[in-house]
């Protein structure tokens, strides 16, 4: 088997902040998505990031936010096993990101000998 | 009376005697202590059966171990020159060699025997193994019974573990500071496999099960005993095991057959032990890590509660998600399904069932066949016979062709 990431993306919105509750609710709704994985052996690790960033260009210019000139957001990422793309994106299926309105980038993790 | 007390009296007083022979000989001659700790018992044996036993069985047994040491020392004048000087000199200043059967000194070299032996440089069933063998006092043919094999095989395994720590040269200490967060988790999991070794795999002799079950927690209290190796893991793991034991009189009927958690009569739990539970399920919540026990514990935690509420459910899912990304084992992959099945729906259950890769595990098909029931009759009979066919426990075998009938007799699951 191969390891595959998948990248979550969000489009940038002004939404507020989600309640202590709704925070409970998405995190038991991500912790479904990925215990799924899990429970088929195919997961490997995965994080998700915060609001804070800043972005560094080459020519020094440091601008605010993780965002700079992308309208989409970058929210975590998963890496998997699976044995080919198709089976990775099978396992994309019931990502939270896709519930509201997001996309998810699965691209295959290279290996260097 | 007496001949219950006697073979009692051997295991804990063998492994004490062994565990203080073998720190003072060094593990290089951990044969030395054996044939010594041996050797005792044996004219305990002969002794205790023509003059009946002493009065103080223990004082008898302690006294004779140190004579047939100092014996040992006189016989050989090899070991004399060689290994006795290097004793002397790291004993203070006394002249006369010194077998300190204090009750400290037997639990020092209990826990340094015990991160001895669980040395990752032997394999983990060798280390349970030598771990009944050394650390519990069972006798050859009581682990031979333990793993379903013979005591060939077991002296066997034995002999070459032993060899392996020889030629490493172990020595027989607590690790430093640095390595013993490390040590440590391979002392944990040896006493984690001795204990699911009682509480779940399939041997008939229900008193060699939970005496493996007692032995393993006796061994972590060992490590909460010791300020060094009293952590929140090693409270975790007391915990869970305290747990899980609460139910060992409920699960099981006259005859030994298995009795499935829900039909569990709960006034057989054991609350005592659910109290102890919680008590160090509290303890291991200091620090910030959680480990595999941590998440395992507080399963068995919610467990113990006799409550019907989703909250329950909604938790032990989480834990069993949680339990899975740190590792993956088959077991907690099917429990997790059986939560989502709870939590969520049957269908959607069986739809992750699906996707999991385990159709050699008489489990997973027993998990489908419960998921199918009430939805589809031919899938619940299609996955009992393939549980069937897999299955190698007696009792597990019994309780699959029971369901199996009734399934066929149009009767849903209970």
């Amino acid at each position: 088997m191969k390891e595959f990431m998948m990248i979550f993306r969000n489009e940038k919105n002004d939404q507020p902040k989600p309640s202590p509750d709704q925070m409970q609710a998405l995190v038991k709704q991500w912790q479904d998505w990925i215990g799924g994985i899990a429970a088929q052996g195919k997961f490997v690790s995965t994080n998700a990031l915060g609001f804070e960033g800043k972005t560094v260009s080459a020519d020094g210019l440091i601008t605010d936010g993780p965002y700079a000139e992308v309208k989409e957001i970058v929210g975590g990422y998963i890496i998997v096993k699976a044995d080919d793309l198709n089976d990775a994106v099978e396992l994309s299926k019931g990502c939270p990101t896709l519930l509201s309105g997001g996309k998810v980038e699965v691209r295959d993790v290279m290996v260097f000998n | 009376m007496q001949k219950e007390l006697i073979p009692h009296l051997f295991k804990t007083e063998y492994r004490k005697i062994i565990s203080v022979l073998c720190k003072l000989f060094g593990i290089v001659h951990i044969e030395i202590a054996e044939d010594i700790t041996n050797d005792t018992f044996l004219l305990a044996t002969e002794t205790w059966g023509l003059k009946g036993v002493p009065q103080n069985p223990t004082a008898w047994l302690y006294t004779v171990a140190k004579n047939k040491t100092k014996d040992y020392f006189k016989r050989n004048k090899i070991f004399i020159d060689k290994i006795a000087v290097e004793i002397k000199n790291s004993q203070s200043n006394s002249d006369e060699l010194e077998i300190d059967l204090s009750n400290k000194n037997i639990n020092d070299s209990q826990l340094q025997m015990m991160f001895a032996i669980c040395n990752p440089l032997i394999s983990k069933e060798t280390q349970i193994g030598l771990a009944l063998r050394i650390l519990c006092g069972f006798g050859i043919d009581e682990i031979a019974g333990a793993f379903l094999t013979n005591k060939e095989v077991i002296n066997k395994r034995l002999y070459r573990g032993k060899e392996k720590l020889r030629l490493a040269n172990i020595k027989i200490e607590l690790p430093n500071e640095k390595e013993i967060e490390k040590r440590l988790a391979s002392v944990l999991s040896t006493i984690y496999l001795l204990f699911n070794e009682g509480y779940y795999v399939s041997y008939q002799n229900l008193i060699i099960k939970k005496e493996l079950c007692l032995e393993a927690m006796r061994l972590n209290y060992l490590l909460l005993k010791n300020i060094k190796t009293n952590t929140p893991k090693v409270n975790a793991l007391m915990s869970l095991m305290c747990f899980h034991s609460s139910r060992f009189n409920a699960r099981t009927d006259e005859k030994g057959g298995l009795i499935l958690y829900n039909n569990q009569n709960k006034d057989n739990w054991d609350k005592e032990l659910i109290d102890k539970g919680k008590y160090y399920l509290n303890l291991s919540s200091k620090g910030n890590e959680i480990s595999k026990y941590h998440l395992e514990a507080a399963i068995a935690f919610w467990h113990s509660q006799n409550i019907d509420a989703t909250i329950k459910w909604e938790n032990i899912l989480q834990l069993y998600n949680q339990l899975l990304q740190i590792e993956y084992s088959p077991i907690a992959a099917l429990n997790r399904t059986y939560a989502l099945s709870i939590v969520y729906n049957k269908t959607l259950a069986i739809k992750e069932a699906l996707k999991i890769e385990l159709k050699n595990n008489h489990l997973y098909h027993c998990l489908l066949a419960e998921l199918y029931n009430d939805i589809d009759s031919k899938k619940v009979i299609y996955h009992l016979e393939k549980a069937l066919k897999i299955a190698k426990n007696k009792n597990e075998k019994k309780m699959i062709s029971n369901n199996l009938k009734n399934a066929k007799c149009g009767q849903k699951l209970t």
